[in-house]
C-alpha cells in the first residue's frame, strides 16, 4: 500500500434515505476535483462511490460515509470508507462476482467499483455490519485497465 | 396564572395588556425606527408604524388571554400573516434565520425601557413582575418567528422538489414521429419513474416510432442509472419505439466500461446531433427501402 500522511480534510456523511447519494456524489466530486484529479478520474470516483454508497443503503440499512483527503508520495489523493450496521458481506468473493445481486440490481457495484479505482477492501468488523474502503490518487494511472 | 398582588385589583396579565395597549403608539413609533421595520417597510413610515401597530395588538390579545407561553395562542395567528410578510421580505435580503430572530429579540428592549419609565413609581415587586411577564412574552414571539420561518422553508423545499420532478424530464418533439427526452441531474428511483411515464406518454400521443434518450446532463452514470435507462429503452421497443442514447461523454463511456456496463444492444451516440441524424438515415433507408418492391 502506498504510505501517506493523512491531511486534515475529513467529512462525515451520513447514509440514511436516497437524498444523501447525492450529498455524498457532490462532495466526493468536488473534493476531487481539488485534489487535481481528472475529469476522467473524478467520474470513475464518483460512481465507484455512488455504487458503494447504495450498497450501504439497501443492504446495510444506511450508515455513514467519510471522505479523507490523503496526501501520497505522488500527489494528493481520496479515500472514501463506508461503514454500516447491516448483516455484512458473508461471502466477499462470490459478491465481488459481476452479475451476484441480492437486490435485483444488475451486479455489477462491488467487481465494477474495485475496478474503478486503485485501492479497494472489504471488511467485516468484528462489531458487526460491513466496511468497505476504496481510494484514489489523483496523479497516478488508473492501476487496473482490465475490463 | 400569575395572580397580581392583593393591592392592585388587576392581575399581573392585564396590568401587562393595560401597558402595551396604553403605550402602543409610543412603542409603535419607537420600533418603526429600528432596522426590521424601517429595512421591510421602505416606502413609508407610516406603513411601518401600522404593521408595528398591528403586531402589538397581537400581543395585546395574547396578554388578555394571559397565554403567554402558548405558540398557538389565538392571539398570535394574525401575528403570523404579518410575520410571513416581514420575515420572508428579511430572508430576501439574505439574512440568516439567527440573524432575523436577533432583530426580532430588539423589539422587547424598546419596551423594557418604556416600561421601566412607566412603573418607576409603582412596588418594585410589582414591576418585577411585570418585566418577566414581558421578557416571557417577547420570547414566545420569538419562538412563533422562527417556527414560521422554518414552515415556510419547509413549504419552499416541498414546492421545489415537486417543480424538479416536473421540470427535469420534459419529452421534446424533434421531428415527425421522433421525440426526444433531455435527462438532467441524477436519475434516482422516483424521477426515472417520471422520466419513464413521460416518454411512454409521448411515444403514443406524437406515434413516435424513435426516441432519443440524452444522457449529456446527467452526470454520474452507475449501475442502477444503467439499469433505468435500460428498463426504459425496453419499455419503448416494446410500444414500437426504438431508442437511441446520445450525449455520452468520454469520461462516462470510460467510466460504463470498467464498472462492466453494457447498454447491450442500444443504439448509443455521443452527440444529440449524430443521434438526430442517426434517426433521420434510418427513417430515409426504410422509406427507401420500402418503395423498391412496387
Amino acid at each position: 500500500m502506498i504510505p501517506e500522511r493523512e491531511r486534515v480534510e475529513l467529512v462525515h456523511l451520513p447514509i440514511r434515505e436516497d437524498t444523501d447519494l447525492t450529498v455524498i456524489r457532490h462532495q466526493v466530486r468536488s473534493l476531487a476535483r481539488l485534489a487535481g484529479f481528472g475529469l476522467v478520474q473524478q467520474t470513475k470516483l464518483v460512481t465507484a462511490a455512488s455504487e458503494l454508497a447504495r450498497n450501504t443503503l439497501l443492504h446495510g440499512g444506511g450508515g455513514e460515509a467519510e471522505i479523507r483527503v490523503l496526501d501520497g508520495p505522488d500527489g494528493p489523493g481520496l479515500r472514501v470508507v463506508f461503514t454500516d450496521s447491516g448483516p455484512g458481506i458473508p461471502d466477499v468473493e462470490r459478491a465481488l462476482q459481476d452479475g451476484f445481486s441480492t437486490a435485483n440490481g444488475l451486479g455489477m457495484g462491488l467487481g465494477g467499483s474495485k475496478r474503478l479505482v486503485q485501492e479497494f477492501r472489504i471488511e467485516n468488523p468484528p462489531e458487526g455490519g460491513a466496511r468497505v474502503t476504496i481510494a484514489s490518487w489523483s496523479a497516478s494511472f488508473p492501476a487496473r485497465y482490465g475490463v | 396564572m400569575i395572580d397580581g398582588p392583593p393591592d392592585s385589583g388587576l392581575s399581573s396579565t392585564e396590568a401587562l395588556s393595560a401597558f402595551l395597549r396604553r403605550r402602543t403608539e409610543q412603542i409603535a413609533q419607537r420600533w418603526a425606527d429600528l432596522p426590521l421595520f424601517q429595512a421591510v417597510f421602505t416606502v413609508t413610515r407610516d406603513e411601518a408604524v401600522e404593521a408595528c401597530q398591528a403586531v402589538l395588538s397581537c400581543l395585546v390579545e395574547v396578554a388578555e388571554s394571559g397565554r403567554l407561553e402558548d405558540l398557538e395562542a389565538p392571539g398570535f395567528l394574525p401575528a403570523r400573516r404579518q410575520l410571513v410578510a416581514m420575515t420572508a421580505s428579511r430572508s430576501r435580503s439574505g439574512l440568516s434565520i439567527a440573524q432575523v430572530d436577533r432583530e426580532f429579540g430588539v423589539l422587547r428592549d424598546a419596551v423594557l425601557d418604556m416600561l421601566a419609565a412607566d412603573s418607576s413609581g409603582a412596588a418594585p415587586e410589582e414591576s418585577a413582575r411585570l418585566r418577566l411577564l414581558l421578557v416571557t412574552l417577547f420570547g414566545t414571539l420569538r419562538v412563533v418567528v422562527v417556527e414560521t420561518m422554518l414552515q415556510e422553508n419547509q413549504e419552499i423545499v416541498q414546492r421545489q422538489r415537486q417543480q424538479l420532478l416536473e421540470m427535469a424530464t420534459p419529452v421534446v418533439k424533434l421531428w415527425d414521429r421522433l421525440v426526444a427526452v433531455p435527462l438532467i441531474g441524477m436519475l434516482d428511483s422516483a424521477r426515472s419513474q417520471v422520466v419513464m411515464e413521460n416518454l411512454l406518454e409521448a411515444i403514443v400521443e406524437h406515434n413516435a416510432d424513435i426516441a432519443i434518450l440524452d444522457i449529456t446532463g446527467v452526470p454520474t452514470v452507475d449501475s442502477l442509472v444503467a439499469q433505468h435507462l435500460m428498463k426504459t429503452v425496453a419499455s419503448a421497443r416494446l410500444m414500437g419505439a426504438e431508442c437511441v442514447i446520445s450525449g455520452i461523454r468520454p469520461a462516462i463511456a470510460q467510466t460504463m466500461v470498467q464498472l462492466g456496463l453494457d447498454l447491450g444492444h442500444v443504439t448509443t451516440r455521443a452527440t444529440l446531433a449524430d443521434a438526430l441524424e442517426w434517426a433521420l438515415e434510418r427513417r430515409r433507408r426504410r422509406e427507401r427501402d420500402s418503395r423498391i418492391p412496387e
